[in-house]
């Protein structure tokens, strides 16, 4: 009788608890409906604000886009890799990564859908100005939305009965899976680039754009005559899009879509969704190796962990040129923009981005390091560990340190070095001292992986003694070249600098790595093994150094999705339409790594739930077991 | 003779970076290094040893061996009394001296050259000139057209700096004139290359022609001691002594490519 009275009480507290916490939910929303819903410029979300909300739900959405574009790439590459070696551990890894996908892929749909209906709630007027000129793209996008669905079924669930003599056409649904989703992907940076910079140049527009602009132009400035307005006008010249006062769109959609950052944003979220995917898959293999309990799922989770990683490298390579590539455009729509970006507003979000990058590249040299612990033979190249951590560590240093120092520096220590800048490490805050040190950090990279290739095998050409005095001789001409183009750098101008040295330093770096790349190859072609690999048997922190770098890329791009954003400052399309909301001004770093924060959290949660589904799901069944625990080092190429 | 541990070596190589930081190159190279910038590099110093003693297993337990005698051994209790009493002594030292109150305030946030706002009009006086994507020194296209009108432009502008701005700017322009020791911030440097490759024409002659009241209102508080040197020198002057600065010091300004 006790027990059941006590029981009833528990009930009553319980359903006085709810109502108490709906009637705060209830006073909490609210004031959201009493607005205006008809004709209202914005429209406040309840409890978090319009702009957290659409800021959570978009970055959300775009890590989980990132995850489900990046992974299709290397799956159908790994399955064609599985095809042509006839190597069924490939083929399986790939169908492991297709499978995360698929539950990545509905929770991407459902957050695009929350993003839209709090655009539309929040933003009606923005929503509005965007879709009167992007209607036709959205109608493409809706298009290719279904084409990636319909490709992603049939390539997932038509996996086992597309083997063997149909292989081939399973390989044209991965290839085909892959367009649906770059296309996509091109749609929608098309809106959010356009936001950023609304102008295109001037040998880009058609001729019926060409004259709306001249006389648009001429009925601001009556005093100019038509050939003086096009005076001085080349094909280059950045031409806006929009009426100055009016703000009324002057162009066509192609020409809005082929604004000055879109191609950019495209190429960099590319190799970046690449690095990414990369890194989740590395993430959960670690993960799956950590709580493995035999020596065979080990061994799997192991080798799955080595490729997740190898191909956020290669991914990981190729960012740091494209993002300069993204901050030139930048740069040349608006320099008053670049320099927000680079000088001032956003200058120490890029020290903390340095932080980071450097970060993901002594985590994955770290990782390849312990990796060359599995391998006999990987012995000899620990001796050159030291110098090349040294040489790393040393870039990053150069590659975090601010130029202006005022706002970390007592007054005593401004006095102390004259002003803002260190009279002589002031130098390293300056951009041909911090590309200069990003090639070299690529290179480094790029020697770990080149000892990690050639750990455990013994080559057999007779030219071998030859061939790594032309690769160290490669390696220290390049590293030269790099460095004295760096400090060149310091005296040229800028535009010089930017068009001509830096374009140059990338080339080396990566004609450094194709050219020793090759004469490896040839050198190593028939090279005899001398040790195996024993996969499964990594240091358990190796596998959390896989988890950092998943973290660190998700914040990273968090962090510079902010600064993407934040470029427009007071706007929501640049120099267009003026942001009028309460949310119109600039959230400060420190709100921006709080909020990037939250998301991080939450987009792990749902990612850890979608992994745990598949742990779920897999429970009753036997554990995949692909791989041998040993393998030869020649295996793994 | 006993053999130095991997624990002592790497703890040496830390104690050897931070000397050489902070008094080889804060004290007989160059000037010193701001205490937050050797932090971090510090802390990048120990990263690095971390990653070198932990990607081997061997390495590793090497590395721990004596933190874990100096916690378990039997024979290590002196050593573990002297760590009891000498670290909570270095953690109140610590405390102590980030709370105690200096007379060393926090360096002056203000930034050097900010941007100007981004619906920015360049003026002189009321005068729209146009925007500051756009507008060019007038007297540019002169270097390669008419070099010897380009000379007179630029040896008017050197005679505007020796008139108004060697006083802060000093002679060789590199910001320490007679009254530079008095101001902070300390004038520009235009001898830093980071300062005239950095920006564009049209950047400096808004800094100049506005001076310290005119910079925007998102960075305030400003305290600048440039005049604003539009109440003095004729739009001319001012383009000739921007001309003079590359002149002298051999840098040039900051340009967009074709588009500009």
């Amino acid at each position: 009788m006790r027990c059941c009275s006590s029981l009833i009480t528990k009930k009553r507290i319980y359903l006085i608890l709810s109502f108490v916490l709906l009637g705060f939910v209830l006073l909490a929303i609210v004031p959201a409906f009493a607005q205006d819903a008809t004709e209202a410029e914005y429209r406040p979300f309840p409890l978090i604000g319009s702009r957290n909300a659409a800021w959570i739900a978009a970055q959300l959405h775009l890590l989980f886009g990132s995850f489900i574009l990046g992974v299709p790439m290397f799956a159908v590459i790994i399955e064609f890799i599985g095809w042509k070696t006839k190597d069924e551990r490939y083929d399986r890894m790939a169908k492991e990564f297709i499978k995360l996908c698929m539950g990545a892929f509905s929770t991407t749909a459902l957050l695009g859908g929350v993003l839209v209906f709090i655009l539309v709630w929040c933003y009606p007027k923005v929503l509005n100005k965007l879709s009167g000129i992007f209607g036709p793209t959205m109608i493409f996008y809706v298009v290719l939305f279904f084409g990636e669905t319909f490709t992603l079924y049939l390539y997932s669930y038509g996996w086992d009965r597309m083997q063997g003599r149909f292989k081939w056409v399973h390989l044209v649904l991965g290839v085909l899976l892959n367009v649906w989703g770059t296309a996509i992907m091109f749609v929608s940076n098309t809106w959010l680039t356009y936001q950023t910079s609304p102008a295109t140049m001037f040998g880009k527009l058609s001729d019926k754009t060409k004259e709306a602009w001249v006389e648009n132009s001429l009925a601001q400035n009556p005093e100019l005559t038509r050939a003086e307005l096009l005076e001085g006008v080349t094909d280059k010249t950045v031409i806006p899009l929009h009426n100055e006062t009016t703000g009324e769109f002057l162009g066509n959609v192609w020409e809005a879509v082929n604004n000055f950052t879109w191609m950019p944003i495209n190429i960099h979220r590319l190799i970046g969704n690449i690095a990414f995917g990369g890194s989740i898959v590395a993430a959960y293999a670690a993960f799956r190796y950590l709580v493995a309990k035999t020596k065979e799922e080990k061994a799997h989770y192991d080798w799955m962990g080595y490729n997740g990683n190898f191909i956020a490298l290669c991914g990981l390579i190729p960012l740091p040129f494209a993002g300069y590539w993204l901050g030139r455009e930048i740069y040349i729509f608006n320099n008053t923009m670049g320099i927000n970006m680079m000088g001032n507003l956003f200058s120490w979000l890029f020290i903390i981005q340095a932080v980071m990058i450097g970060v993901l590249f002594i985590g994955a040299n770290y990782y390849l390091w312990s990796g060359m612990g599995r391998i006999q033979g990987a012995e000899k190249y620990a001796r050159y560990r030291p110098y090349m951590i040294t040489i790393i560590v040393i870039c990053v240093a150069i590659w975090m340190t601010p130029r202006t120092l005022s706002t970390i520096s007592s007054a005593s220590e401004l006095s102390a070095m004259g002003g803002a800048n260190h009279p002589h490490l002031g130098f390293f805050g300056l951009m041909t001292a911090k590309n200069t040190v990003v090639n070299i950090v690529i290179l480094t990279t790029f020697l770990s992986f080149l000892f990690y290739r050639r750990s455990g095998k013994t080559p057999t050409a007779s030219w071998k003694g030859l061939g790594n005095i032309i690769i160290s001789a490669i390696f220290f001409l390049g590293v030269v070249s790099i460095v004295v183009i760096g400090i060149v750098g310091f005296a040229v101008e800028t535009d010089v600098r930017v068009n001509v040295l830096t374009p140059w330093q990338v080339l080396v770096a990566l004609g450094v790595m194709v050219v020793v790349t090759v004469v490896d190859i040839f050198m190593y072609r028939k090279a005899t093994t001398s040790g195996t690999i024993k996969w499964g048997e990594m240091t358990e922190r190796s596998q959390y150094v896989l988890i950092l770098l998943a973290i660190t890329f998700t914040s990273l791009m968090g962090l510079m999705g902010y600064a993407r954003s934040g470029l427009r400052e007071g706007w929501h399309i640049f120099g267009v339409q003026k942001d009028t909301s309460v949310d119109a001004y600039t959230p400060a770093l420190g709100d921006a790594v709080n909020m990037v924060a939250v998301i991080m959290v939450i987009f792990f949660a749902l990612v850890g739930f979608i992994f745990w589904l598949g742990l779920w799901g897999d429970k009753k069944k036997q554990p995949a077991v692909p791989i041998e625990a040993e393998a030869t080092a020649e295996s793994d190429d | 003779m006993k053999r130095v541990s991997l624990f002592t070596i790497c703890f040496a190589i830390f104690i050897a970076c931070w000397v050489f930081l902070r008094f080889v190159i804060g004290s007989v190279i160059s000037v010193p290094i701001p205490s937050s910038v050797i932090s971090m590099y510090m802390g990048l110093v120990l990263i690095a040893i971390l990653v070198h003693v932990s990607v081997e297993d061997s390495r590793f337990r090497e590395f721990i061996r004596p933190i874990h005698e100096t916690l378990v051994d039997e024979n290590r209790k002196n050593r573990r009394i002297i760590l009891a009493v000498l670290i909570p002594l270095l953690l109140l030292g610590y405390t102590y001296t980030n709370i105690a109150q200096k007379a060393n305030p926090a360096g002056d946030p203000r930034v050097a050259h900010p941007v100007p706002p981004s619906e920015f009009k360049l003026t002189y006086k009321d005068k729209v000139i146009g925007t500051m994507q756009e507008v060019e020194n007038p007297h540019r296209h002169l270097e390669k057209d008419k070099p010897e009108e380009f000379k007179s432009h630029v040896e008017n502008g050197r005679r505007v700096y020796y008139d108004n701005c060697f006083y802060c700017h000093g002679d060789h322009l590199d910001g320490q004139g007679h009254f530079a020791h008095g101001l902070i911030p300390l004038p520009a440097n235009f001898q830093d290359p980071g300062i005239i490759p950095n920006f564009q024409e049209a950047f400096f002659f808004w800094r100049i022609s506005k001076g310290g009241p005119g910079l925007p209102p998102a960075g305030t508080p400003w305290n600048s001691a440039m005049p604003v040197w539009e109440e003095v020198l004729t739009e001319d002057e001012i383009w000739d002594v921007i001309l003079f600065l590359s002149q002298y010091t051999g840098h040039s300004y900051r340009t967009f490519g074709e588009g500009h």
